[in-house]
This record gives C-alpha cells, structure tokens and sequence, in this order.
C-alpha cells in the first residue's frame, strides 16, 4: 500500500491537450548509501512506471538510484475518448502500485 | 445631481490615526516566513498541492484517522468525527498545557497521549512515519490560520525557559540560536540563506531530508549544526523551544505541510 497524489483535469474537450502529474509515496533508498550500523543499505528503487489510456500505453519511464523519493511524473497527453487513466510503479521487493483516474471527454 | 459629503473633522482624524497605525504595524512587523526565503520553484512547490510531497503524509494521515486501531478502541474519527471542523485551528494552538502531566505538550506528544489513554494502545514512536502522517493531516487543517498559543501563567516558567533556551550560546561553536535567527536572519550560511526560524510549516517537508519531519527534528539538526549534544527526541527543554517559537511567530499563517529546502 503507497500514497499518491494523481492530478488530471476530470473533463477535457476532444483533442485537447492535457497534463498529467502523479506522485507516488516511495523511499527510492539508492543501494549506495550506508545505514546507522555503517552497512550498505539494499536498493529499494521503482524501477518501471507506465500509464495506459484505455488499455493503450501512452507513457512509460523506467527510473533508476539517482531520482530522489518520492518521485514527481508529470507529462502532457492528448484527450481522445472518455474512459480511464491507470498508472502502474513496479520496483525492488515485489513493490506493485496502481491507480486509476477517469477521464470525461467532451 | 452631485453629491457632496462633509467629513467632519473628528471622523477624519480617526480615520487618518486608524490608517497611521495599520501601517506602523505593517511595518514594524519585520517577521517572514522561511518560504519568503526560499527561491521561486520551491515556493512553487509549496503551493500547489499536486506538487507538494507533504501531501502524501496529509494522505496517510486521513486514512490513519478513520482507522480503528488494534486495540478494537475507536478511529480518531469515532470521537473527533469531521477533522475539518473539530481540528480547524487546532494545530496552531500548540504546544499547549497538559494536566496530566503538569506541562506543555506539542501535537505529536497529545496525539499519543490520545492514544494511549483513549484508545488504549501504544504510543507510536516519535518521528515515526504514521505519526508524523497524522500529525501533517491535523496541522493542515489549521493552514491559513494564524498561530495562537495560549497565554497562561502555568505556561509562562516554560516560556520563559524556551527563550532562555533561545539566547543560550551552547556545542563546541559556542552559538545561540538567536545570533543566526534574530541577528542574521537574512544573510548567509554557506549556500544557504538563514531564515528568520519561525515554526509556521511544520511538519515540513525537507528536500535535504527527502521526507516530512517535525520541529524537533528540525531544532536537533541545528544543534548538531553547532557541534552541541542534541536534547533527546521529546524532551522538555525541546517543548519549551517549540512554546517560544510559536509565541515569537504568534499571528504567522500555518503553511503546513511546509516544504524547505
């Protein structure tokens, strides 16, 4: 379970330009660093985000141990059709998280 | 027609005195927020909500208050109901007197306490990240309002104090907090600019740290800074400090959650 913060317009005229920005609640512990006992701590990244409108893959991005935590994605995408917006992180230790946002075009 | 309205002159001199000393306070107050020191993106950052990453802990903080605890007692919710109205203003009132204990208490010692009396389960650990979550969610439903921590005379010995504490030169730099913040607040540091240290985000949310913090974490760092031995995490002394910095901001807007660089 993380915490996000997804912004999207929830309606848009058809062809218009929208933005999209979505936050998501994440150490990014790098793999570099030592901990309080002086050992190195083991990488906790997201290794892979993508975003799918309506099944379609409109935007991915795979991140690596230099982003800071609590990673900021915000890109612009064009509003075709009504339907929803689901965003997936993938990471280290199994770390799975999706979200869905819906769309009203007009 | 023309309308035509003679001032009387005893009007006019109130008006002209009430004007004089709206701008003499205007201008005496010389007290800024540490987000007017900060560079535009950053300020940017504070602003708008989506971009603001304290908001993930308001987030967590909203879930933590309607959950139930294991104990089986009730959520926050259960007896608070609505944080909206029964936390409006409440976070800028702090730190407060307590009765139990025969001192001043910040937000994160009464929310355990809250717990460990009324919910009858463990207290979390301070700094920890589910109190600090609900901690950033009751603070930000104060934001906007102006800091008011309550004058009283049982306060005052540890008002005192926190400003005794305030002008205490201490570590191996042999620095008071106030010749940075009261004496060269505005001015720099290193790369960085000295804000003038007045609690009004907390708990903030720091770049350097990468995470929201309190103002302990805050005050503990600053005496690392000066090569002094920190008082423990929920020390009294801290308490006391927290009491002065509210009392010397009192009025401020709260920004919580705050973002610093």
């Amino acid at each position: 379970m993380s915490f996000t913060i997804i912004k999207v317009p929830a309606t848009a005229r058809r062809g218009e330009i929208i933005e999209v920005r979505a936050t998501i609640a994440h150490p990014m512990e790098t793999g570099f660093r030592p901990g309080d006992d002086g050992r190195v701590l083991p990488r906790d990244i997201i290794q892979h985000f993508s975003c799918h409108y309506n099944n379609e893959l409109i935007f991915s991005a795979e991140l690596f141990s230099a982003l800071a935590a609590n990673p900021l994605i915000a890109f612009h995408t064009i509003a075709t059709e009504t339907g929803t917006l689901r965003f997936q992180w993938v990471g280290d230790k199994g770390f799975r998280h999706s979200e869905s946002v819906a769309l009203q075009v007009t | 027609m023309i309308r035509c309205q003679v001032i009387q002159p005893h009007r006019l001199f109130l008006a002209i005195a009430c004007w004089v000393a709206v701008a003499a306070v205007a201008q005496t107050d010389t007290r800024r927020s540490g987000f007017e020191f900060m560079r535009p993106d950053t300020q940017a950052m504070q602003r708008d909500d989506t971009l603001n990453p304290g908001m993930l802990w308001v987030r967590q903080g909203e879930k933590l208050w309607q959950q139930a605890t294991a104990s089986g007692a009730k959520s926050c919710a259960g007896c608070h109901a609505d944080a909206s109205s029964s936390m409006h203003g409440v976070a800028a009132r702090y730190p407060a007197w307590d009765e139990r204990t025969q001192g001043p208490l910040n937000l994160a010692q009464r929310i355990n306490q809250c717990r460990q009396n009324h919910q009858q389960t463990q207290p979390w650990r301070l700094e920890s990240q589910e109190l600090l979550a609900l901690e950033s969610f009751v603070g930000y439903q104060s934001r906007g309002m102006p800091l008011a921590p309550q004058a009283s005379t049982r306060l005052q010995p540890h008002l005192d104090n926190g400003q005794r504490l305030f002008q205490q030169r201490m570590g191996q730099l042999n620095l008071s907090c106030a010749q940075c913040h009261d004496q060269n607040a505005g001015r720099h540091l290193g790369g960085n600019v000295i804000p003038q240290a007045h609690p009004t985000g907390y708990p903030i949310y720091r770049l350097e740290w990468q995470a929201v913090g309190s103002l302990q974490r805050r005050l503990r760092n600053c005496m690392n800074g000066v090569r002094a031995e920190p008082y423990a995490m929920g020390a009294r002394e801290l308490v006391e400090l927290e009491l002065y910095l509210a009392v010397r901001a009192r009025g401020m807007p709260v920004e919580t959650p705050g973002i610093r660089p």
